[in-house]
Formats: C-alpha cells, structure tokens, sequence
C-alpha cells in the first residue's frame, strides 16, 4: 500500500492555493493536503479587493475556491487558525489553537502584512491598513457614518483606495511623501497625467508632504505634517507599501533576510520546507505582484509533485492600476536614460501617452496611460529580450485600433512559453489555454472564457485570448470580431440565424435549431432568448413568443432579485404621475407589505421584494400598465418639465415624452432601450446618454442615438434635426425599427451604431423610402403588442403556469 | 394514496398533467423549497431550489434538455445529477420523483441529508 505524501500549506492565499491547484493537475490523489488560514475565509482573489471596495464585486464574487473545492479534493482546511510554530526536526506544524500535523513536505505562503508607519497617534480607531477582507468591511463600514478619508501613499494601492472611497461617496485625500503619485512605476508625465485624471474623479492630493502625527483623543480627527499644516481625517487609511510576513519562519530557524530566503526551486535553507509568493525572497528580490508568484507557484508545484521543471529565475513585473475610468500600466524600465531611446505618442486631446523604452534594439520597458492593451504584448518583447526594429515598435503603439489582433510578427503570444500567464485575475496559463482549445474543441473567446476562465474577471487579457486561439486553430479560426457564433451550440452567427429564418421561413424555436442542425439539441440560454426575439421581429404578427425561451424578468414580467423576492414598476408615462395614482402605489405596498419603495434612475417607482405568488394580485390592485423594467424592450422616456413650468423651456418636454412612450410601450427590442425628452438645450434629462435622447431647441428637435450611461459610457451621436413632433416620432420610428432589425441580440444602440457607422444609419433614416417602409413595420410590431400584466390578470393557466406556489404537506 | 401508505416518505405534489412543460415549479415541502421540472420528452426532474453558488431560484431558470441555467448568473446545473457543470463548481441536492397513477411524488429522503458528495 503506497503512503499518500502529507503537504502542508501555511497561508491560504493566492500563491499558496495556485500551487496546490497546480499540484493536484500534475498528480491527482498522491497527496495528503492540509492548509492553515489565518483569515475565515477560504481562498479568494486580494486583487479583486479593490473591486469589492469600489462597490463592483462582493466578497463572494472574489472567492476563487469555495469550500466545496477542498472538500472535493479531499483537503484539510482549517480558516481562523493561525500556525504559531514549525518543528523542522520532527516535521510538525502547531497552530495558535493547539491543533498539531505532521509533514512530509511543508509550503510556506505567509505572504506579507501592510507596512504600518510608526506615527504618533497610529494606534487610534480609524486608523487601518487596506490588505484583506476586514479592512475592506471597516471601510464600507465608516462610509456610513463618516465623511472623510485621508489614504498615506499615493502608490497602487493607495490610489485603489482612495478611488473605492470616492464610489462610498465619502471625500478623500491622498497624502503622498514624493512630488508625483505612483513613482515607482511612472515617469513625471504619465503620473501628472494621472493626477488630473483623479482629481477630476474627485480625489484630492496632498504631495510632498511627510506625515508628523495622527490627531484625535481615541478615534482619528485629523493628520498633521511635518511642514505644519494638517488636514481634517474621520479615517486614515495607510497604503505605503507591505512587509513579508516571516515571523513564523524566523522562530522556526528558517533563513529570513526581508523574505524567507528561497533557492531557484523555492526551497528554504531547511530540507523539506519551501516558500512562495510575497514572503519569499529570492535572489535579493521580494515581489508583491501575482504574476511572479503564479510563476514561482508554478516551478514549485513540479518540483513536489516530481515533474522535471526549469528552475524559476526571476521575474519582470508589470504593472497595472485598477481604478474605473483609468488606465495604466508600466513595466520594466521606465524612466528614461542616457543609454535608451524612447518611441513616444503623447495625445493631450485624447489623454493619451504611450512610451516605450529601447535599448540596443532591445525592449527594455514601457509606459501606458490611456490605452494600455497593448501592456501584455510589450511586456513578452521585454522579457524575452527580443530584438526588434523600429518598425515593428511603431507598429505596436499606432497601428492597433480597437481590437484587432494583427500583431506584427515576432511580437506575438506564439512566443511565449507555455507557463506564461495570460489571464493573470485567475492565474490561467498558456499552456492551460492551448491544452483546452484542442482538447475540447474551443473556437471563440468566449468558448475559452467559459472553460478556462480565462478573461473572466477584468477582462484585460482578452485580445491575447483572441490571439492564441488564433494561432492554436491555424485556419480553422474564424475571428471573434468577423464571424462570432451566436453560442457554443452552433457555428452560425447572429447574421446568418436571421437570414434563414427570412429565407426559410422558419417559424419557432425548435424549429430553427433543428433545420439549421444545432450541435445542443435544446440550445441554451444563450441561444434561445435570441431566436425567440429573432422570429418575433422577422414575422411579429404570425409569430407566438415562446416563454420558456424567454429569461425569468421576462416570462414573468418583474424584476427577479436576489433573494428570489420580484421588484414591480409600474408605467408611469413620461414620468409625470398623479396623486391618485401615488396613493394606489402606496395602499398595495402597505397591503402587500412590500419592504422597499424606491425611484428608479429612469423616474420610476420600483416596488422591490414582492413574494411570486403575490405579483398578480400586486398587479390587479395597481390597476396601471407594466413598466417593462425588466424587459429588453422601451424602458422609460425620460423628461424635464419643458416650457409647462420652466422658464428656460423652449417645448413640451413632458407632453413629448408621454407621446413617445405610449407609441413605444411593450416594443420588443435586442436590448434594453431608454429615452428621454428635454425641453431645452440645458438638456436636464440628459439626453445626451440615452439610446434614444431627444432636446428641443428653438423650432425643432434634435435627435440623438446610441448613448449609454451604464457600464461603458458614451455621449451619443447627433442623428437628426427636425422640425415638428410628427416628423419626430417617424425619425425614432424609423430608428429603433431599423435597430430592431440589424443588431444582435443584445447589443446595446451605442454598441450598435459604432458597428453599423453613424453616416449610414442617417443616410437610412433620412432616405424618405426607406423611412417609410421601416415605419410601416414598426406599425406592424406594435400593432400586436398587449400588456402582459392584464393578460396574466385574465388568464388563470397563466397564473397557475408560472406564479403559483405548491405547498405540499408531507 | 395506497402509495404514501406503503411508502410514507413520498410525498404527493399533485398531478403530472397540470405540471408545465420546461417550466419550473416551486414547491414548499418541510420549509424546503423544491423547483420541479417537466422535461422535454416528458421525464419529470426535482431538485433543490437554490443554486450553491449565490442561491439563485432554480425553478426560474432557462430550461435545456437535462440542464437548468440559473437565472442569477448562467450557471449550468444538471438537472438529473446535480451538479453544476464546469467551470463552474459545486451541487444542488436531487430528489428522486415518483409518479404513479397520474400523480408527482417526490422521495423526501435526501430532505434530511446532503447527498452531493
């Protein structure tokens, strides 16, 4: 009977976990695994940290291995535990609350702790480092109740915080000891650039100032600096750098200089203890990157599971700031010397700059600010130390616009190793990339994303993603940007479904999956909300939707929330309601005991935690029209009060935007669609970022199309000028049909008019035929349409099929 | 009712008929809640209806062959084993459905115990 090699792993963190995960890969069921973790959480992704804090993810969202993982794999997990003592002799680890195992190999991934300045006063409440989970909660946390932060270092991570107070709504300054943030990674003009970036985000810098003491009795009030001034401080955040973590190490007669002292396979000087990620040193160098450490994690997982490796030799680090609005990235060297030469693009219009830095023909660093996807590529020219001529360099800032991945030759992913990271959120190699592309047959980024993970969280490596596969399938590649199929149960794209559901006259779901041969016989939930909205717009009077195809917000007409409970918003034309109204809205949430009545962005009332089987009758009491809130459809019209009351307003603003939602109401559309009205230049209603945004100006309308405020904003395009309300509805006719029919499904106007091109969408649109025949079936469209509340009112198989809840008596 | 006599842990939900097809249902048994499925080719599916991810409703889920996509965030959950299909990870427990003279019961057995592994 073979024994099963007992590992112990000390940190539960990235590094520690990535070599596991790696080990487990390399030789399943021949270790015994035990992994200690100071803090209560299982494994999760610090990086995301600042994401959490900016309100974008939740801690859920950054675990990277549930506790269902370490069951699976049959490990040992002890969270909340911290190993206070290591017995090198006997091979045991001891934890602070006495539990003692052995080892037959131990890793160490202490990791490191923030670097806390030893200030007078850093002692009092509300002084806090920003490292993990808990300080991420004492922030959210203060938000609540204080106004101000002040974050000590202007550095990556500082930045990160400061940028997470800002979306708290919480002011902040940033207080950093050096004349320029981020010094260590950007020259004079990218960090000044940067400055003005944030300050426009509403941070404020402090520069050169030296912190003297923290003021306050026992919580913070303020911080004082050695030049004598001070400034106000309800919290103080210090972010100037971290410490690895070796006290354990130290105590255990482990050689430790800043880190634990490491070999080119990461053993310490003790046999049978290794060290990995932040609190190792190796070669002189201790790094607080995740790149480095998915590659030193990397080397140490084949050298204990017994696979012959290369030896880890150092890393060149990159690096990339996580602020929403910003981009920068830098790596290698970056300040310019004698010995280099630098190709530069400085764009102040754009706020762009781009530096890349060259010696002896050789890459040696760059600099972004403003477009950093082309960071990864430069990087793998650096580290690899390959040769290149100015044209190819030339090529690599200017040549790339948007996505395309025409990558000069010898620049490209085809030469980097196969234990390079591509997708450094989740530690995704090359290897691991090319591996599932064959094995599985992968042949879209997307395909890639769902298997590998790879591009999943921040998305930055995906046109490297693109890349491999490209090179991985030769020819048989497609493009992501050129044929992208519709999902993974079929190779045609959105284009080609449609045509042949016009030519084949094809007339429902199953149907079309079948004739065109679908590889998933049932499609999936990708697929088939996107037929079921393709047949409905080709044939709108013969077609009869298909619910089940249809996603939960839509078959049952609310907002599904996350604790299973419906939101209702009732249609409130134009957003102009009345009191009677109000008061109906305020009787059904007071008998329905609905916990939270809330104004949508789009000046709505949203009724939220309605139980499922009550959203009938909710609808019954209201007696109004749905809202479609939930819809891919026309959500809201959007007003100002236009001339009626303001003494700016050139129109009538509120009476415009009832008109146009009761012409639009319930119209099926690929995604959600939002408009507004404003009475007047100043342009209250924002009409500026609205799929549809109208402004009345002396005499007439302007018309303007794809602006989005959501996740990537965008100011939309002046599409046309009109004169009467008439020609107005008509030109949004003629508009939302002509999107109705050409873009996929769910792609948003914005996205939608940048891939068609505004010039030919208004040569469309202003060509008097076209326009009429694309108004004559939007009137077909919308002559079928009813509303689904009523309907679901009326229809008692309706309320059986889909709201009712069975209580069985065991 | 001979069949909850004999095998008093069946449970009754009612009749096959009235179950929609694709569809899920919630069912409330014990304090539980169940989603049931009626399947294409008519199989009848019951499991627990709450994803182990962030306990999204299963029973409002896109339904495709054997396979619920949850409506929180996509994640494909087979129906007949309960496990949640890569690169996602984790399991939904599954109830064995009985039906019999017309009539959906569900196995509360697996109630009381997890048996996703």
């Amino acid at each position: 009977m073979s024994q099963k090699k007992k590992i112990v792993l000390v940190g539960n963190g990235m590094a520690g976990i990535n070599t596991i995960e790696h080990m487990l890969k390399l030789a399943p069921n021949k270790f015994d695994m035990t992994v200690f973790g100071s803090e209560p959480y299982p494994n999760y992704n610090r990086i995301m940290l600042s994401s959490v804090l900016a309100g974008d993810s939740t801690v859920d969202d950054i675990v990277m291995n549930p506790y269902e993982w370490y069951e699976k794999h049959g490990i040992t997990l002890y969270t909340g535990q911290t190993v206070t003592n290591i017995d090198t002799t006997k091979q045991t680890v001891t934890s602070d609350q006495g539990v003692q195992v052995p080892y037959d190999e131990l890793i160490l991934a202490t990791g490191s702790n923030p670097f806390m300045l030893p200030l007078p006063g850093a002692d009092k409440e509300g002084v806090i480092a920003f490292r993990n989970i808990q300080d991420c909660q004492t922030m959210i946390d203060a938000s609540k109740k204080y106004k101000k932060a002040v974050v000590i270092g202007g550095g990556l991570l500082g930045l990160e915080a400061a940028r997470g107070f800002i979306n708290l709504g919480m002011q902040v300054d940033v207080v950093h000891i050096c004349d320029h943030l981020m010094e260590r990674q950007l020259d004079p003009t990218a960090s000044k650039m940067l400055q003005e970036a944030l300050e426009e985000q509403g941070m404020n810098f402090l520069l050169n100032k030296e912190s003297a003491e923290i003021l306050g009795e026992e919580r913070v009030t303020g911080l004082s600096f050695r030049d004598g001034t001070s400034t106000e401080a309800d919290l103080v955040v210090m972010a100037v750098g971290i410490r690895p973590n070796v006290e354990l190490a130290q105590t255990s007669g482990i050689e430790v200089d800043r880190g634990i002292v490491v070999n080119d396979v990461l053993e310490t000087n003790q046999p049978h203890v290794f060290a990995v990620g932040e609190c190792a040193q190796h070669r002189e160098t201790v790094y607080g990157l995740v790149a480095p450490l998915y590659e030193q994690s990397a080397v140490l997982a084949k050298r204990l599971a017994d696979v012959e490796t290369e030896p880890y030799e150092g890393s060149v680090v990159d690096t990339k700031l996580k602020v929403s609005g910003v981009d920068v990235f830098s790596g290698g060297e970056f300040i310019d010397t004698d010995e280099t030469k630098a190709i530069r693009v400085h764009d102040e219009f754009s706020g762009i700059y781009k530096k890349v830095l060259i010696k002896d023909n050789q890459v040696v660093g760059t600099v972004l600010f403003g477009d950093t996807k082309e960071g990864s590529r430069i990087m793998k020219l650096v580290r690899d130390q390959v040769e290149v001529s100015q044209q190819d360099m030339n090529a690599l800032l200017t040549g790339s616009q948007g996505n395309n991945s025409t990558a000069p030759t010898g620049l490209g992913t085809e030469h980097m190793d196969n234990a390079d990271i591509i997708c450094g959120c989740n530690g995704v190699s090359k290897g691991d990339i090319c591996q599932a592309i064959q094995e599985q047959g992968l042949s879209t980024v997307e395909e890639v994303k769902n298997v590998t993970k790879a591009s999943r969280s921040c998305g930055g490596c995906r046109p490297l993603v693109s890349e491999i596969l490209e090179h991985t399938l030769g020819d048989q590649y497609t493009g992501s940007e050129g044929k992208e199929p519709i999902c993974a149960c079929t190779d045609y794209s959105h284009e080609e479904v449609v045509e042949a559901i016009r030519e084949k006259q094809l007339t429902y779901v199953k149907e079309v999956m079948n004739v065109l041969e679908w590889k998933n016989e049932e499609g999936c939930s990708k697929c088939r909300p996107a037929l079921n909205y393709y047949l409905g717009v080709v044939d709108p009077v013969a077609y009869s939707d298909d619910h089940t195809s249809r996603f939960v917000n839509e078959r049952m007409h609310a907002n599904i929330q996350k604790d299973g409970t419906y939101s209702v918003v009732p249609r409130i034309y134009g957003g102009v309601t009345t009191p009677e109204d109000l008061k109906k809205i305020a009787e059904v949430a007071l008998k329905y005991e609905i916990p939270t009545v809330k104004l949508t962005g789009g000046q709505r009332i949203d009724l939220l935690g309605v139980q499922k089987e009550n959203l009938t009758e909710v609808w019954e009491d209201l007696g109004m029209r749905s809202g479609h809130a939930y819809g891919k459809a026309l959500r809201t019209v959007k007003t100002c009060v236009g001339d009626t009351y303001c003494r700016f307003g050139t129109a009538d603003a509120m009476g415009m935007g009832i008109r146009m939602e009761k012409r639009f109401e319930g119209l099926n559309t690929p995604h959600k669609v939002k408009m507004s009205v404003s009475g007047c230049p100043r342009n209250c209603a924002e009409s500026g970022i609205k799929d549809l945004g109208v402004v009345a100006i002396d005499g007439g309308w302007e018309l303007y199309v794809g602006g989005n405020g959501g996740v990537k904003i965008r100011v939309g395009d002046l599409l046309a000028t009109v004169k009467t309300e008439d020609e107005l509805i008509e030109y949004a006719e003629a508009f939302l049909q002509y999107y109705r029919e050409t873009a996929r499904y769910l792609e948003r106007t914005a996205q939608w008019v940048e891939r068609m091109g505004l010039e030919h969408v208004q040569a469309v649109i202003e060509d008097d035929e076209q326009r009429q025949a694309l108004c004559q079936r939007m009137v077909t469209a919308l002559s079928v349409h009813s509303d689904p509340w009523q309907k679901a009112i009326e229809d008692k198989q309706v309320q059986k099929d889909l709201y009712e809840v069975i209580d069985a008596k065991a | 009712m001979s069949v909850t006599n004999e095998q008093p842990y069946l449970i009754e939900i009612g009749p096959v008929d009235e179950l929609p097809q694709n569809t899920g249902k919630t069912v409330r048994v014990q304090g539980y809640e169940v989603a049931l499925f009626k399947l294409s080719n008519g199989d009848v599916r019951a499991i627990e209806n709450r994803c182990p991810h962030k306990g999204g409703v299963l029973a409002e889920g896109i339904v495709s062959g054997e396979y619920v996509f949850c409506p929180m965030h996509d994640q494909k959950i087979s129906l007949s084993s309960g496990h949640v299909q890569p690169p996602d990870t984790g399991c939904v427990t599954t109830y064995p459905v009985v039906i019999t003279d017309h009539k959906i019961y569900i196995d509360s057995r697996p109630l009381s115990k997890e048996v996703c592994e």
